[in-house]
Protein backbone atom coordinates (compact mmCIF):
# COMPACT_ATOMS: atom_id res chain seq x y z
CA UNK A 1 0.00 0.00 0.00
CA UNK A 2 1.27 3.57 -1.25
CA UNK A 3 2.34 5.83 2.00
CA UNK A 4 0.40 8.54 3.01
CA UNK A 5 1.61 11.87 2.99
CA UNK A 6 0.69 15.70 3.16
CA UNK A 7 1.17 18.44 0.76
CA UNK A 8 4.28 19.97 2.51
CA UNK A 9 5.82 16.31 2.90
CA UNK A 10 5.63 15.76 -0.99
CA UNK A 11 6.75 19.20 -1.69
CA UNK A 12 10.04 18.30 0.26
CA UNK A 13 10.67 15.16 -1.13
CA UNK A 14 9.98 16.60 -5.11
CA UNK A 15 12.44 19.28 -4.08
CA UNK A 16 14.80 17.11 -2.55
CA UNK A 17 15.16 15.06 -5.91
CA UNK A 18 16.54 18.06 -7.83
CA UNK A 19 19.38 18.76 -5.54
CA UNK A 20 22.50 16.72 -7.00
CA UNK A 21 25.59 15.18 -5.45
CA UNK A 22 28.26 17.37 -4.46
CA UNK A 23 27.03 20.87 -5.10
CA UNK A 24 26.13 23.51 -2.96
CA UNK A 25 22.45 25.25 -2.10
CA UNK A 26 21.92 28.33 -0.29
CA UNK A 27 18.79 27.84 1.60
CA UNK A 28 16.12 29.63 4.01
CA UNK A 29 14.65 28.26 6.81
CA UNK A 30 11.20 26.32 6.69
CA UNK A 31 10.78 23.69 4.18
CA UNK A 32 13.64 24.51 1.76
CA UNK A 33 16.05 23.72 4.59
CA UNK A 34 13.96 20.81 5.15
CA UNK A 35 14.63 19.93 1.53
CA UNK A 36 18.65 20.10 1.23
CA UNK A 37 18.55 18.32 5.16
CA UNK A 38 16.44 15.81 3.34
CA UNK A 39 18.40 15.37 0.24
CA UNK A 40 22.02 14.87 2.76
CA UNK A 41 20.21 11.87 4.21
CA UNK A 42 19.00 10.51 0.67
CA UNK A 43 20.83 10.91 -3.31
CA UNK A 44 23.18 13.67 -1.93
CA UNK A 45 24.90 13.14 1.11
CA UNK A 46 27.82 15.58 0.07
CA UNK A 47 25.24 18.17 -0.99
CA UNK A 48 26.79 21.03 1.08
CA UNK A 49 24.09 23.53 2.66
CA UNK A 50 25.07 27.25 3.17
CA UNK A 51 23.43 30.12 5.05
CA UNK A 52 23.50 33.75 3.66
CA UNK A 53 24.35 35.16 7.24
CA UNK A 54 27.25 32.72 7.02
CA UNK A 55 27.24 29.76 7.92
CA UNK A 56 29.17 27.25 5.97
CA UNK A 57 28.60 23.09 5.50
CA UNK A 58 26.47 22.76 9.31
CA UNK A 59 25.68 19.72 10.29
CA UNK A 60 22.28 20.99 11.27
CA UNK A 61 21.03 19.66 14.72
CA UNK A 62 17.43 20.84 14.16
CA UNK A 63 15.27 23.17 11.79
CA UNK A 64 16.89 26.77 12.08
CA UNK A 65 14.06 29.69 13.24
CA UNK A 66 16.02 32.37 11.70
CA UNK A 67 18.99 32.10 8.65
CA UNK A 68 21.34 33.26 11.22
CA UNK A 69 20.76 31.44 14.17
CA UNK A 70 23.59 29.35 15.87
CA UNK A 71 21.80 25.92 14.51
CA UNK A 72 23.39 27.70 10.96
CA UNK A 73 26.63 26.87 11.49
CA UNK A 74 26.15 24.09 14.08
CA UNK A 75 29.33 21.63 13.50
CA UNK A 76 30.21 23.64 10.41
CA UNK A 77 33.53 23.68 8.94
CA UNK A 78 33.29 27.70 8.57
CA UNK A 79 31.36 30.36 10.62
CA UNK A 80 31.71 33.57 7.91
CA UNK A 81 29.79 36.37 7.30
CA UNK A 82 27.76 37.57 4.12
CA UNK A 83 29.88 39.31 2.07
CA UNK A 84 32.10 35.61 1.80
CA UNK A 85 28.58 33.63 1.11
CA UNK A 86 27.37 36.57 -1.60
CA UNK A 87 31.15 36.74 -3.28
CA UNK A 88 30.92 33.07 -3.57
CA UNK A 89 27.78 33.17 -5.16
CA UNK A 90 28.89 35.96 -7.14
CA UNK A 91 32.06 34.01 -8.25
CA UNK A 92 29.66 31.55 -9.73
CA UNK A 93 30.33 28.85 -7.43
CA UNK A 94 26.49 28.61 -5.69
CA UNK A 95 24.40 26.11 -7.43
CA UNK A 96 20.88 26.24 -6.28
CA UNK A 97 19.47 28.71 -4.34
CA UNK A 98 15.36 28.61 -2.79
CA UNK A 99 13.34 31.76 -2.90
CA UNK A 100 10.04 32.85 -1.44
CA UNK A 101 7.44 35.37 -2.17
CA UNK A 102 4.14 36.75 -2.37
CA UNK A 103 3.96 36.93 -6.19
CA UNK A 104 5.46 35.46 -8.94
CA UNK A 105 5.18 35.87 -12.72
CA UNK A 106 5.33 33.50 -15.37
CA UNK A 107 9.48 34.47 -16.11
CA UNK A 108 9.77 33.50 -12.78
CA UNK A 109 10.24 37.33 -11.14
CA UNK A 110 9.00 37.21 -7.57
CA UNK A 111 7.41 40.09 -5.73
CA UNK A 112 8.61 40.10 -1.85
CA UNK A 113 8.33 43.79 -1.28
CA UNK A 114 4.52 45.26 -1.30
CA UNK A 115 1.33 44.78 -2.44
CA UNK A 116 -0.35 47.59 -4.25
CA UNK A 117 1.73 51.36 -5.22
CA UNK A 118 5.00 51.26 -3.77
CA UNK A 119 4.97 54.71 -2.25
CA UNK A 120 1.40 53.45 -0.81
CA UNK A 121 1.66 50.22 -0.11
CA UNK A 122 -1.25 48.37 0.45
CA UNK A 123 1.11 45.69 2.30
CA UNK A 124 4.36 46.15 2.84
CA UNK A 125 6.59 43.01 3.05
CA UNK A 126 10.06 42.14 3.92
CA UNK A 127 11.51 43.23 0.74
CA UNK A 128 14.73 41.52 -0.81
CA UNK A 129 16.65 40.70 2.12
CA UNK A 130 19.49 38.03 0.70
CA UNK A 131 16.60 37.33 -2.51
CA UNK A 132 17.84 39.39 -5.32
CA UNK A 133 20.97 38.53 -4.68
CA UNK A 134 20.54 34.60 -4.99
CA UNK A 135 18.30 34.99 -7.83
CA UNK A 136 21.03 36.87 -9.52
CA UNK A 137 23.77 35.44 -8.72
CA UNK A 138 23.22 31.65 -8.23
CA UNK A 139 22.81 28.75 -11.14
CA UNK A 140 19.82 27.55 -10.77
CA UNK A 141 16.85 28.83 -8.13
CA UNK A 142 13.88 27.11 -6.99
CA UNK A 143 10.40 28.40 -5.06
CA UNK A 144 8.57 25.81 -3.26
CA UNK A 145 4.98 27.34 -2.83
CA UNK A 146 1.20 26.93 -2.61
CA UNK A 147 -0.63 26.94 -5.61
CA UNK A 148 -3.14 30.01 -6.10
CA UNK A 149 -4.35 32.62 -8.44
CA UNK A 150 -3.16 35.28 -6.24
CA UNK A 151 0.50 34.56 -5.95
CA UNK A 152 0.53 33.01 -9.60
CA UNK A 153 0.48 36.33 -11.26
CA UNK A 154 0.61 37.61 -15.12
CA UNK A 155 2.62 40.62 -13.73
CA UNK A 156 3.95 41.39 -10.19
CA UNK A 157 3.45 45.04 -7.95
CA UNK A 158 6.90 44.60 -7.53
CA UNK A 159 9.85 42.71 -9.13
CA UNK A 160 12.08 42.01 -6.47
CA UNK A 161 14.02 39.48 -7.07
CA UNK A 162 14.47 38.35 -10.93
CA UNK A 163 13.78 35.10 -12.64
CA UNK A 164 14.13 35.39 -16.83
CA UNK A 165 12.56 39.49 -16.68
CA UNK A 166 10.97 39.79 -19.47
CA UNK A 167 11.63 36.58 -21.05
CA UNK A 168 14.06 35.38 -23.51
CA UNK A 169 17.26 37.64 -23.64
CA UNK A 170 15.85 39.28 -20.57
CA UNK A 171 18.75 38.66 -18.34
CA UNK A 172 21.59 39.16 -20.56
CA UNK A 173 19.59 42.34 -21.51
CA UNK A 174 19.64 43.66 -17.90
CA UNK A 175 23.51 42.37 -17.36
CA UNK A 176 22.62 39.48 -15.21
CA UNK A 177 24.78 36.51 -15.02
CA UNK A 178 23.60 33.34 -16.56
CA UNK A 179 21.54 31.64 -14.00
CA UNK A 180 17.52 31.84 -13.47
CA UNK A 181 14.92 30.19 -12.20
CA UNK A 182 14.94 26.40 -12.48
CA UNK A 183 11.96 24.58 -10.47
CA UNK A 184 8.41 25.65 -8.85
CA UNK A 185 7.49 23.13 -6.41
CA UNK A 186 3.96 23.97 -5.63
CA UNK A 187 1.12 21.75 -4.10
CA UNK A 188 -0.28 20.64 -7.40
CA UNK A 189 2.58 20.41 -9.87
CA UNK A 190 6.34 20.98 -10.68
CA UNK A 191 6.81 23.99 -12.84
CA UNK A 192 9.95 24.61 -15.21
CA UNK A 193 10.67 27.14 -17.74
CA UNK A 194 10.39 26.52 -21.66
CA UNK A 195 13.82 26.60 -22.79
CA UNK A 196 13.28 29.05 -25.52
CA UNK A 197 10.85 31.77 -24.67
CA UNK A 198 11.10 31.29 -20.85
CA UNK A 199 8.29 30.53 -20.24
CA UNK A 200 6.59 28.68 -16.81
CA UNK A 201 5.77 25.66 -17.99
CA UNK A 202 4.00 22.38 -16.64
CA UNK A 203 6.58 19.77 -15.85
CA UNK A 204 4.92 16.86 -13.74
CA UNK A 205 1.39 16.97 -12.42
CA UNK A 206 1.37 16.03 -8.92
CA UNK A 207 -0.92 12.48 -8.22
CA UNK A 208 -5.06 13.12 -8.34
CA UNK A 209 -3.86 16.28 -10.08
CA UNK A 210 -4.77 17.68 -14.11
CA UNK A 211 -3.69 20.36 -15.63
CA UNK A 212 -6.56 22.27 -16.24
CA UNK A 213 -6.54 22.58 -12.41
CA UNK A 214 -3.38 24.16 -12.31
CA UNK A 215 -4.09 26.64 -15.05
CA UNK A 216 -7.49 27.15 -13.11
CA UNK A 217 -5.04 28.23 -9.72
CA UNK A 218 -2.73 30.34 -12.09
CA UNK A 219 -2.93 33.97 -12.97
CA UNK A 220 -1.51 34.01 -16.50
CA UNK A 221 -1.24 31.02 -19.19
CA UNK A 222 0.83 28.37 -18.53
CA UNK A 223 3.04 26.27 -20.87
CA UNK A 224 1.11 22.84 -21.37
CA UNK A 225 3.58 20.36 -23.32
CA UNK A 226 1.79 17.57 -24.96
CA UNK A 227 3.03 14.75 -22.97
CA UNK A 228 3.22 15.83 -19.00
CA UNK A 229 5.33 14.00 -16.00
CA UNK A 230 3.16 12.26 -13.00
CA UNK A 231 5.18 13.27 -10.10
CA UNK A 232 6.52 10.33 -8.16
CA UNK A 233 4.48 10.39 -4.42
CA UNK A 234 6.97 10.08 -1.83
CA UNK A 235 8.02 6.71 -0.64
CA UNK A 236 7.97 5.12 2.39
CA UNK A 237 12.12 5.59 3.05
CA UNK A 238 11.74 9.41 2.02
CA UNK A 239 8.63 10.02 4.85
CA UNK A 240 10.77 8.22 7.25
CA UNK A 241 13.76 9.89 7.32
CA UNK A 242 11.87 13.30 6.58
CA UNK A 243 9.60 12.97 9.76
CA UNK A 244 12.13 10.70 11.90
CA UNK A 245 15.26 12.77 11.05
CA UNK A 246 14.98 16.14 9.66
CA UNK A 247 11.86 17.62 11.24
CA UNK A 248 10.77 15.10 14.04
CA UNK A 249 9.22 18.37 15.97
CA UNK A 250 6.63 18.04 12.78
CA UNK A 251 7.76 22.49 12.56
CA UNK A 252 7.35 22.47 8.62
CA UNK A 253 5.76 19.38 8.36
CA UNK A 254 3.23 19.90 10.35
CA UNK A 255 1.94 23.12 8.41
CA UNK A 256 0.27 21.07 5.85
CA UNK B 1 32.98 55.35 -16.41
CA UNK B 2 29.52 55.55 -18.48
CA UNK B 3 26.31 55.72 -16.35
CA UNK B 4 23.40 53.57 -17.79
CA UNK B 5 20.56 53.88 -15.74
CA UNK B 6 20.03 54.76 -12.16
CA UNK B 7 17.70 54.24 -9.36
CA UNK B 8 15.09 57.21 -8.43
CA UNK B 9 15.11 57.32 -4.59
CA UNK B 10 16.86 59.04 -2.30
CA UNK B 11 20.43 58.33 -1.27
CA UNK B 12 20.60 59.52 2.25
CA UNK B 13 24.26 59.65 3.35
CA UNK B 14 26.95 61.37 1.57
CA UNK B 15 29.39 59.26 -0.52
CA UNK B 16 32.54 61.39 -0.44
CA UNK B 17 35.62 59.18 0.87
CA UNK B 18 37.63 62.21 1.29
CA UNK B 19 35.02 63.46 4.23
CA UNK B 20 34.64 60.62 5.80
CA UNK B 21 38.51 60.41 5.71
CA UNK B 22 38.56 63.91 8.06
CA UNK B 23 36.20 62.71 10.24
CA UNK B 24 38.30 59.83 10.73
CA UNK B 25 40.88 61.97 10.82
CA UNK B 26 40.45 63.20 14.27
CA UNK B 27 38.52 60.27 15.60
CA UNK B 28 40.86 59.35 18.24
CA UNK B 29 43.42 56.75 17.90
CA UNK B 30 44.37 56.98 21.48
CA UNK B 31 43.94 53.42 23.71
CA UNK B 32 41.86 54.74 26.61
CA UNK B 33 39.49 53.44 29.26
CA UNK B 34 36.18 53.51 27.33
CA UNK B 35 33.62 51.88 29.71
CA UNK B 36 30.15 53.40 29.77
CA UNK B 37 26.99 52.69 30.79
CA UNK B 38 23.84 51.62 27.83
CA UNK B 39 22.24 55.83 28.95
CA UNK B 40 25.44 57.29 28.45
CA UNK B 41 26.57 55.47 24.78
CA UNK B 42 23.20 56.50 23.87
CA UNK B 43 22.98 59.90 25.00
CA UNK B 44 26.59 60.77 23.61
CA UNK B 45 26.56 59.00 20.00
CA UNK B 46 22.93 58.39 18.72
CA UNK B 47 21.46 61.83 18.26
CA UNK B 48 18.12 62.91 16.82
CA UNK B 49 18.68 62.66 13.11
CA UNK B 50 21.20 60.87 13.19
CA UNK B 51 21.97 57.62 11.20
CA UNK B 52 21.62 54.22 12.57
CA UNK B 53 23.18 50.89 12.00
CA UNK B 54 22.43 47.83 14.19
CA UNK B 55 24.81 44.87 13.99
CA UNK B 56 23.86 41.20 14.01
CA UNK B 57 21.47 39.02 12.59
CA UNK B 58 17.78 40.61 13.62
CA UNK B 59 17.36 38.11 16.38
CA UNK B 60 20.82 37.13 16.41
CA UNK B 61 23.45 38.86 18.24
CA UNK B 62 22.74 41.99 18.46
CA UNK B 63 23.07 44.88 21.01
CA UNK B 64 19.12 45.19 22.12
CA UNK B 65 19.89 46.92 25.44
CA UNK B 66 21.60 49.78 23.37
CA UNK B 67 18.12 49.01 20.86
CA UNK B 68 15.89 49.36 23.98
CA UNK B 69 17.66 52.80 25.19
CA UNK B 70 17.70 54.56 21.80
CA UNK B 71 13.50 54.04 22.12
CA UNK B 72 13.81 54.82 25.85
CA UNK B 73 15.39 58.27 25.46
CA UNK B 74 12.75 58.96 22.64
CA UNK B 75 15.50 59.53 19.75
CA UNK B 76 13.48 61.21 16.53
CA UNK B 77 14.06 61.26 12.97
CA UNK B 78 16.82 58.69 12.90
CA UNK B 79 17.99 57.60 9.80
CA UNK B 80 18.37 53.57 9.70
CA UNK B 81 20.43 50.93 7.75
CA UNK B 82 17.32 48.11 7.90
CA UNK B 83 19.87 45.03 6.62
CA UNK B 84 18.81 41.90 8.20
CA UNK B 85 16.23 43.60 10.57
CA UNK B 86 14.11 41.54 12.26
CA UNK B 87 13.63 41.82 16.02
CA UNK B 88 15.89 45.03 16.29
CA UNK B 89 13.99 47.17 13.44
CA UNK B 90 10.59 45.45 15.31
CA UNK B 91 11.71 47.36 18.78
CA UNK B 92 12.76 50.67 16.93
CA UNK B 93 9.57 50.68 14.87
CA UNK B 94 7.91 50.64 18.03
CA UNK B 95 9.51 53.83 19.50
CA UNK B 96 8.94 55.52 16.15
CA UNK B 97 12.05 56.61 16.07
CA UNK B 98 13.18 56.78 12.27
CA UNK B 99 11.55 58.32 9.72
CA UNK B 100 14.63 56.94 6.75
CA UNK B 101 15.10 53.79 5.57
CA UNK B 102 17.66 51.86 3.69
CA UNK B 103 15.76 48.93 3.31
CA UNK B 104 16.88 45.44 2.54
CA UNK B 105 15.20 43.46 4.89
CA UNK B 106 12.40 45.16 7.83
CA UNK B 107 9.61 44.32 9.28
CA UNK B 108 9.05 40.52 9.02
CA UNK B 109 11.06 38.57 11.44
CA UNK B 110 11.78 35.25 8.96
CA UNK B 111 9.93 32.08 9.96
CA UNK B 112 8.39 33.69 13.02
CA UNK B 113 5.98 36.14 10.96
CA UNK B 114 5.45 39.71 10.23
CA UNK B 115 5.65 42.91 12.53
CA UNK B 116 1.90 44.21 12.32
CA UNK B 117 3.18 47.02 14.42
CA UNK B 118 6.24 47.96 12.06
CA UNK B 119 4.14 46.99 9.24
CA UNK B 120 1.77 49.70 10.34
CA UNK B 121 4.55 52.45 10.46
CA UNK B 122 6.17 51.54 7.32
CA UNK B 123 2.21 51.63 5.31
CA UNK B 124 1.72 55.07 6.98
CA UNK B 125 3.78 57.39 4.15
CA UNK B 126 6.11 58.64 7.78
CA UNK B 127 9.18 56.54 6.65
CA UNK B 128 10.82 57.29 3.69
CA UNK B 129 12.51 54.25 1.99
CA UNK B 130 15.05 53.16 -0.58
CA UNK B 131 15.33 49.86 -1.43
CA UNK B 132 18.53 47.30 -1.63
CA UNK B 133 19.70 44.05 -1.21
CA UNK B 134 21.42 42.44 1.66
CA UNK B 135 24.49 42.21 -0.60
CA UNK B 136 24.10 45.50 -1.96
CA UNK B 137 23.79 47.05 1.74
CA UNK B 138 27.15 44.67 2.75
CA UNK B 139 28.85 45.64 -0.48
CA UNK B 140 28.09 49.81 0.76
CA UNK B 141 29.26 49.08 4.01
CA UNK B 142 32.77 47.33 2.37
CA UNK B 143 33.39 50.04 0.24
CA UNK B 144 33.07 52.47 2.87
CA UNK B 145 35.45 50.41 5.06
CA UNK B 146 37.98 50.54 2.41
CA UNK B 147 38.04 54.37 1.86
CA UNK B 148 36.11 54.31 -1.65
CA UNK B 149 32.95 55.98 -3.14
CA UNK B 150 31.55 52.79 -4.37
CA UNK B 151 31.52 49.38 -4.54
CA UNK B 152 30.23 46.91 -7.73
CA UNK B 153 27.82 44.01 -7.66
CA UNK B 154 26.00 42.28 -10.28
CA UNK B 155 23.08 41.71 -7.94
CA UNK B 156 19.36 44.29 -7.94
CA UNK B 157 20.27 44.33 -12.22
CA UNK B 158 17.14 44.66 -14.22
CA UNK B 159 14.37 45.09 -11.03
CA UNK B 160 12.35 47.19 -9.49
CA UNK B 161 14.83 46.87 -6.29
CA UNK B 162 17.45 48.38 -8.43
CA UNK B 163 14.52 50.64 -9.84
CA UNK B 164 13.48 52.22 -5.93
CA UNK B 165 17.06 51.95 -5.01
CA UNK B 166 20.07 54.79 -5.10
CA UNK B 167 22.33 52.60 -7.25
CA UNK B 168 23.50 53.39 -10.53
CA UNK B 169 24.44 50.73 -13.51
CA UNK B 170 27.73 51.20 -14.74
CA UNK B 171 29.52 50.41 -17.91
CA UNK B 172 33.02 48.53 -17.11
CA UNK B 173 35.67 49.88 -18.12
CA UNK B 174 37.44 46.71 -19.35
CA UNK B 175 34.87 44.36 -20.42
CA UNK B 176 31.78 46.35 -21.45
CA UNK B 177 29.75 44.74 -19.29
CA UNK B 178 27.08 46.07 -16.93
CA UNK B 179 27.48 46.24 -13.12
CA UNK B 180 25.57 47.76 -9.94
CA UNK B 181 27.71 50.86 -8.33
CA UNK B 182 26.46 51.03 -4.99
CA UNK B 183 27.30 54.05 -3.05
CA UNK B 184 29.38 53.68 -0.13
CA UNK B 185 27.89 54.42 3.58
CA UNK B 186 29.13 55.78 6.27
CA UNK B 187 26.44 55.07 8.94
CA UNK B 188 26.56 57.69 12.22
CA UNK B 189 26.80 55.55 14.64
CA UNK B 190 26.97 51.72 14.75
CA UNK B 191 26.50 49.52 17.90
CA UNK B 192 26.89 45.85 18.05
CA UNK B 193 27.38 42.97 20.24
CA UNK B 194 30.23 40.64 20.57
CA UNK B 195 30.86 37.96 23.10
CA UNK B 196 34.39 39.74 24.57
CA UNK B 197 35.63 42.65 24.95
CA UNK B 198 38.31 44.74 26.78
CA UNK B 199 37.86 48.61 28.23
CA UNK B 200 39.44 49.79 25.07
CA UNK B 201 37.35 47.81 22.73
CA UNK B 202 39.20 45.48 21.31
CA UNK B 203 36.43 43.05 20.39
CA UNK B 204 35.61 39.43 19.87
CA UNK B 205 32.93 37.72 18.18
CA UNK B 206 32.25 33.89 17.84
CA UNK B 207 30.09 32.06 15.01
CA UNK B 208 28.92 34.30 12.21
CA UNK B 209 30.06 37.89 12.08
CA UNK B 210 27.29 38.87 9.44
CA UNK B 211 28.27 42.26 7.98
CA UNK B 212 29.84 43.43 11.21
CA UNK B 213 33.45 43.77 10.56
CA UNK B 214 32.11 45.60 7.35
CA UNK B 215 30.19 47.43 9.58
CA UNK B 216 32.49 48.32 12.20
CA UNK B 217 35.06 49.67 9.62
CA UNK B 218 32.62 51.98 8.04
CA UNK B 219 30.33 53.40 10.89
CA UNK B 220 31.62 56.68 12.16
CA UNK B 221 31.18 56.11 16.19
CA UNK B 222 30.75 52.65 17.26
CA UNK B 223 29.12 51.48 20.36
CA UNK B 224 30.16 47.95 21.75
CA UNK B 225 28.08 45.98 23.84
CA UNK B 226 29.98 43.01 25.60
CA UNK B 227 28.73 39.78 27.15
CA UNK B 228 31.90 39.92 29.15
CA UNK B 229 34.28 42.76 29.64
CA UNK B 230 37.65 41.06 30.20
CA UNK B 231 41.68 41.84 30.79
CA UNK B 232 43.49 43.54 28.19
CA UNK B 233 46.11 40.50 28.68
CA UNK B 234 43.02 37.63 27.58
CA UNK B 235 42.90 39.76 24.09
CA UNK B 236 46.80 39.74 24.00
CA UNK B 237 47.09 35.96 25.01
CA UNK B 238 44.90 35.16 20.98
CA UNK B 239 44.90 38.22 18.93
CA UNK B 240 44.21 36.09 16.46
CA UNK B 241 40.28 36.31 17.60
CA UNK B 242 40.55 40.04 17.81
CA UNK B 243 38.11 41.19 15.20
CA UNK B 244 37.52 44.58 15.80
CA UNK B 245 40.15 46.96 17.20
CA UNK B 246 39.97 49.32 19.90
CA UNK B 247 40.84 52.08 17.63
CA UNK B 248 37.17 52.03 15.50
CA UNK B 249 35.49 52.15 19.21
CA UNK B 250 34.48 54.65 20.89
CA UNK B 251 32.17 53.23 24.32
CA UNK B 252 32.15 49.68 25.36
CA UNK B 253 29.79 48.46 27.38
CA UNK B 254 29.12 45.18 29.73
CA UNK B 255 25.47 44.20 28.83
CA UNK B 256 25.36 39.87 29.87
CA UNK B 257 22.42 38.28 28.26
CA UNK B 258 22.53 41.36 25.76
CA UNK B 259 21.01 39.80 22.82
CA UNK B 260 17.77 38.71 24.83
CA UNK B 261 15.58 37.42 23.44
CA UNK B 262 17.89 37.09 20.39
CA UNK B 263 20.18 34.29 20.29
CA UNK B 264 23.57 34.46 21.50
CA UNK B 265 26.07 32.28 19.56
CA UNK B 266 27.85 29.43 22.06
CA UNK B 267 26.02 30.91 24.58
CA UNK B 268 21.91 31.18 25.01
CA UNK B 269 19.56 30.75 22.24
CA UNK B 270 16.75 32.47 21.39
CA UNK B 271 13.46 33.57 23.55
CA UNK B 272 11.08 32.62 21.23
CA UNK B 273 7.90 32.64 23.56
CA UNK B 274 8.64 36.21 24.30
CA UNK B 275 9.60 37.03 20.03
CA UNK B 276 5.70 35.38 20.00
CA UNK B 277 4.28 37.52 22.44
CA UNK B 278 5.74 40.67 20.75
CA UNK B 279 4.01 39.57 17.53
CA UNK B 280 0.77 38.78 19.11
CA UNK B 281 0.51 41.55 21.14
CA UNK B 282 1.13 44.27 18.53
CA UNK B 283 -2.33 43.23 17.28
CA UNK B 284 -3.78 45.39 19.56
CA UNK B 285 -2.50 49.17 19.80
CA UNK B 286 -3.63 49.28 23.27
CA UNK B 287 -2.44 46.16 24.64
CA UNK B 288 0.97 47.38 22.61
CA UNK B 289 1.23 50.22 24.70
CA UNK B 290 0.57 49.03 28.25
CA UNK B 291 3.47 46.35 27.01
CA UNK B 292 6.13 48.70 25.73
CA UNK B 293 5.76 50.60 28.71
CA UNK B 294 5.87 47.19 31.06
CA UNK B 295 9.05 45.85 29.05
CA UNK B 296 10.67 49.64 27.74
CA UNK B 297 9.16 52.87 28.72
CA UNK B 298 8.70 51.64 32.32
CA UNK B 299 11.91 50.37 33.36
CA UNK B 300 15.71 52.17 34.14
CA UNK B 301 17.81 49.77 32.29
CA UNK B 302 18.00 46.32 30.49
CA UNK B 303 18.63 44.60 33.43
CA UNK B 304 15.32 45.23 34.71
CA UNK B 305 13.81 44.32 31.53
CA UNK B 306 15.43 41.12 31.62
CA UNK B 307 14.22 40.53 35.09
CA UNK B 308 10.58 41.07 33.77
CA UNK B 309 11.28 38.69 31.36
CA UNK B 310 12.05 35.50 33.86
CA UNK B 311 15.69 37.40 34.85
CA UNK B 312 18.24 34.33 35.81
CA UNK B 313 15.78 31.27 35.27
CA UNK B 314 14.73 32.18 32.27
CA UNK B 315 18.39 32.66 30.99
CA UNK B 316 19.34 29.77 32.30
CA UNK B 317 16.64 28.01 30.15
CA UNK B 318 17.93 29.42 27.20
CA UNK B 319 21.41 28.20 28.22
CA UNK B 320 20.43 24.91 28.06
CA UNK B 321 18.54 25.47 24.98
CA UNK B 322 22.24 26.73 23.22
CA UNK B 323 23.92 23.38 23.77
CA UNK B 324 21.62 21.47 21.15
CA UNK B 325 21.60 18.55 23.42
CA UNK B 326 18.14 16.80 24.56
CA UNK B 327 17.92 15.94 28.25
Amino acid sequence: MAPEYNMMELMICVASRYLEDGKTVAVGTGAPCAAAMLAQKTNSPELVILFEAGGVAPQLPQMPISVGDSSTFYRAVMAAGMVEMMTTCARGQVDYAFLGGAQIDKYGNINSTCIGDYYKPKVRFPGSGGANDFASLCWRTMVMTVHEKARFVEKCDFVTSPGFLGGDGGREEAGLPQGGPYKIITDLAVMGFDESTHAMQIESLHPGVEADKVQAETGFELVIPAEIGRTEPPTAEELRILRDEVDPGRLVIGRA
Amino acid sequence: MKVLDEGVNPLFMDPDPDKARDFFRQKTRAMVDKRTTEKEAVEKYVTDGCYLAIGGFGANRIPNAIVHEIVRQGRKNLGFLGHTSTHDFQVLAAGKVFNRVDSAYIVGLEARGLSRNARRYMESGEVQVTEWSNYALAARLRAAAEGVSFGLTRCMLGTDTFKMSAAKVVECPFTGKKFVAVPALWPDVAAIHVHEADMYGNSVIRGISVADLELARAAKHLIITAERLVNNSIIRDDPTVTSIPFYLVDAVVEVPFGSYPGNMPYLYFSDEEHLAQWLKVEKDPEEFKKFLDHYIYGVDSFEDYLVRCGGLKRMEELQKLESFVED
